[in-house]
């Protein structure tokens, strides 16, 4: 008997290192069919800030180094060279020189060189004559004081201080180069790259189209003859074109648990991966108005959350606990459970909130006399359902919350006029890094720093952490100012949500990234085995 | 019956003017613009570069100003550039309209062929069981909502037929465009054709009753005779001025048939274009609606003329 199943293990393990070998030989050739969820608002990654633009826009350009694309988890130690054979920083950190490829052109047959780099920075700098239609990452590069050629062929980035940080904000889908010769225009409407593949056709709401870059640099790339992306807005006709087999994959990060489970059952043989994609939900007060000027308000406030059930009710169990940075395993530098589990208002609920109770009744607050407030959120359901469990929590304190549903266009005119007492929103992290989130949502007088929350001194935190050069001196840091801000009820975080991914057996070589839904989508190695 | 042409087309030329200042006036008044949802994407507002913006696609203007500028460009045949493909909105509508113009046609066969014979076979047939069956059948057809028939009909197709008919590439012949919208007319034309059959049927049965009807038999006319001849062609009116608004409610109402089946069309991108403040595509669609709308309700009104002789002799 024994002898028999050894045998028949010999057998299945055979077939298995046949199949292997077999589906790791790539096939050129096919189109890959992918369902878009919505129409994007332009095609120029550089205007945009969301990934409806990164996942179409993405595999038709390049950036100096980007974050290995089969590597789900992006860190520093997974940048590799893409459009930059290599890079160095000089002694004092203060600039950072990359040797270029030769022999890469765009699109429309112009040679890729140096002044490339330099108008790409000019341009987000504002310092060139063109000009974007908006610039949301204006300040992500505000370190780089001057971009100067050296060769066609080298170019060094000056900074006015070290960032090693700079290197992950170029290796993000956010990061591309623009050719000086194409204007920002074109750029929205019809895009010219160095990518993988060539710009075809845009039509709103119904398709995007691209098509193999013969001349592409990587010799041999890419495989797919083109990739179709079908914007299909309803999401019930979508995951049924997509078990149907109309599309080959779901759009990127798209389907909730209870969908993929869905999908599972209609299509056992679909590959569905579900991850975080460092996205929080957090809690925003207006310090500014009474009675949320109180810190002690809002502690009861941060107090009153229980991350646990809002996780199992909204995302039934897939959301993580944690701070800013997104929590380990997958993000690079959240804050152990450990460390969590020491800030107020993450550990026994129950006890919590009679703190909090406690603080409300010190306030004259009670149960005959709760304080009435408006919880305002977008009126979409990724933000309303929260919210709703949110005003249900706050209850428990003595907090009687009315939603507040704002129609989508008003919200952010809304916050920046500082027109809310207390709202619900959602940040979405380019890349898991520290000096994006941080000096993003958090520094003084940043734009995105909705609750206008400015400590100085943890400012000089953030500076300090940035010009860190050792990983784990600097994770400690970062932990430490984590865990400030969330004890400082900055923008108490109330989970991490996790999302799925689906996409035909056919489809080979698909990595899906679990530190963030941005930069994973050159798709020049994809191939299908049909 | 000239006199009344005449009457008929000011009064629809005053109506498009009125409709005109409406749609222009009600897109602005509704919160935010595109300069709004631009940064909006962004997570971010910058007050500077909205304004800027805002004065790059002319909306600093007075709100007169740009009416003018938009109408005399449609007197010229330039109906401004889109603010979100930037591109002619004349290059991002006209490709749209025969989409929903088969699909509308389609839907609309349906109902009538459907609508009006089943119509008068429930009337000539009162209190059967043929009756109670189409009563029954035309009742779901009014309560059920496009969006889940639609759906149900999808769900079916995949689970029995392992395919869906939705839209992802534009059809190619006439075989393949009948077999892609035909599922979705269906699915529109079965409310469409319940709500003609009923009005068919209620319509039927009140002419049935007329003395002249009595007459016709009397003088004995056949069964066939009175119902088809002297019947339907009288109860007819209602029937038509009805199956004209569906004809103006399908080019510019299928909204969610068009989202359910990812169909291209006219209500889809409108929709879309509202939510991006894309005001010259939003004005001209309406506008093109408000026309088709119009123009059908125009010849109803002379078809009525050719039907009824009492108010082609009454104008």
């Amino acid at each position: 008997m024994a002898a028999k199943l050894s045998a028949l293990a010999a057998v299945t393990l055979a077939v298995v290192a046949s199949t292997i070998a077999q589906a790791a030989e790539p096939k050129h050739g096919g189109i890959l069919k992918i369902y878009h969820r919505e129409t994007p608002p332009s095609l120029s990654i550089h205007e945009e800030a969301t990934f409806t633009v990164n996942v179409p826009a993405m595999p038709l350009l390049n950036n100096l180094v980007v974050y290995d694309q089969h590597k789900p988890q992006n860190s520093m130690g997974t940048i590799v060279p893409e459009l930059a054979t290599s890079w160095e920083w000089s002694k004092d950190n203060l600039s950072l020189v990359f040797k270029l490829r030769q022999g890469v052109t765009w699109h429309d047959g112009k040679p890729f060189t140096a002044k490339d780099v330099k108008c790409t920075f000019d341009l987000l700098q504002g310092k060139a004559q063109d000009k974007f239609r908006k610039n949301p990452r204006k300040d992500l590069f505000n370190n780089v004081s001057e971009v100067t050629t050296n060769s066609d062929y080298e170019v060094t980035l000056h900074l006015k201080r070290p960032q090693p940080s700079l290197l992950a904000m170029l290796a993000s889908g956010y990061s591309p180069m623009y050719a000086c010769h194409v204007t920002a225009a074109q750029m929205r409407t019809h895009p010219i790259g160095t990518g993988p593949f060539k710009f075809v056709e845009f039509k709103q709401n119904e398709s995007i189209k691209l098509a193999k870059n013969e001349n592409y640099w990587k010799k041999g790339l890419p495989y797919l003859d083109g990739i179709e992306f079908t914007i299909i807005s309803n999401r019930a006709t979508a995951v049924l074109a997509f078990v149907a087999g109309k599309v080959d994959m779901t759009f990127p990060t798209e389907m909730t648990k209870a969908l993929v489970s869905d999908i599972k059952k209609q299509d056992p043989s679909a590959i569905c991966e579900i991850g975080p994609i460092n996205v929080s939900t957090n809690l925003i007060i207006n310090r500014e108005n009474p009675p949320f000027n109180n810190i002690e308000l809002r502690k009861a406030m941060a107090l009153a959350i229980d991350r646990k059930s809002m996780i199992d009710i909204i995302y039934q169990g897939q959301g993580d606990v944690g701070g800013t940075m997104l929590p380990p395993p997958e993000g690079v530098w959240g804050m152990p459970p450990d460390l969590l589990k020491t800030i107020p208002g993450y550990d026994e609920v129950n006890k919590d909130r009679e703190q909090a109770r406690a603080i409300m009744a010190k306030l004259g607050y009670g149960p005959n006399n709760p304080l009435k407030i408006k919880v305002s959120t977008r009126n979409l359901a990724t933000y309303r359902d929260p919210a709703v469990v949110l005003i249900d929590q706050l209850k428990t304190i003595y907090i009687d919350a009315e939603l507040d549903p704002v129609e989508s266009s008003q919200w952010f005119a809304k916050i920046a006029r500082n027109d809310y007492s207390v709202g619900l929103n959602l940040t979405g992290n380019g890349i898991d890094d520290p000096d994006q989130a941080f000096y993003e949502n958090y520094s003084c007088g940043s734009e995105r720093n909705y609750t206008h929350y400015c400590n100085k001194e943890l400012e000089a935190l953030f500076d300090k952490q940035s010009v860190e050069t050792d990983f784990e001196k600097r994770k400690k840091m970062v932990w430490d100012i984590d865990k400030k801000l969330q004890e400082d009820v900055a923008r108490p975080i109330l989970m991490h949500a996790r999302s799925g991914t689906c996409w035909k057996p056919y489809v080979k070589n698909m990595t899906i990234m679990n530190n963030s839904a941005y930069n994973g989508y050159r798709y020049e190695d994809l191939w299908i085995d049909k | 019956m000239g006199t009344y042409l005449i009457r008929r087309f000011f009064l629809m030329l005053l109506t498009l003017f009125g409709i005109s200042v409406l749609i222009f006036t009600m897109l602005r008044l509704v919160p935010g613009n595109i300069a709004d949802i631009v940064f909006n994407a962004a997570g971010m507002i910058d007050v500077a570069e909205k304004a800027k913006l805002e004065k790059e696609l002319g909306l600093d203007r007075p709100i007169a100003v740009q009416y003018v500028q938009w109408v005399s460009g449609l007197a010229h045949g330039d109906l401004g550039y889109s603010y979100v493909s930037e591109k002619p909105a004349i290059q991002e509508i006209l490709p749209r309209i025969p989409i929903t113009a088969k699909l509308a046609g389609l839907a609309l066969c349906f109902s009538v062929l459907f609508g009006v014979p089943l119509g008068v076979l429930s009337a000539v047939r009162q209190n059967s069981t043929l009756d109670y069956t189409l009563r029954v059948i035309s009742l779901s057809g009014l309560s059920i909502p496009s969006f889940w028939l639609g759906l149900l009909i999808l769900m079916a197709c995949v689970a029995w037929f392992g395919t869906i008919p939705i839209y992802t590439d534009p059809p190619k012949g006439f075989w393949n465009a009948l077999a892609l919208y035909s599922v979705p007319a269906a699915a529109v034309g079965f409310r469409s054709s319940a709500l003609v059959m009923r009005l068919t049927r209620s319509s039927m049965l009140e002419v049935l009753r007329q003395d002249y009807i009595r007459t016709a038999r009397a003088k004995g006319a056949s069964e066939r005779n009175v119902n088809y001849h002297h019947a339907l062609r009288n109860a007819l009116l209602p029937v038509v001025t009805v199956i004209g608004i569906e004809a103006a409610f399908l080019m510019g109402g299928l909204i969610v048939t068009e989202t359910v089946f990812n169909i291209p069309g006219v209500a889809r991108f409108l929709v879309e274009a509202i939510r991006w403040r894309d005001y010259p595509i939003v004005q001209n669609l309406v506008m093109f609606i408000a026309v088709v709308a119009v123009s059908i309700n125009f010849l109803i009104d002379l078809l009525y003329a050719v039907l009824d002789p009492r108010i082609r002799y009454a104008s």
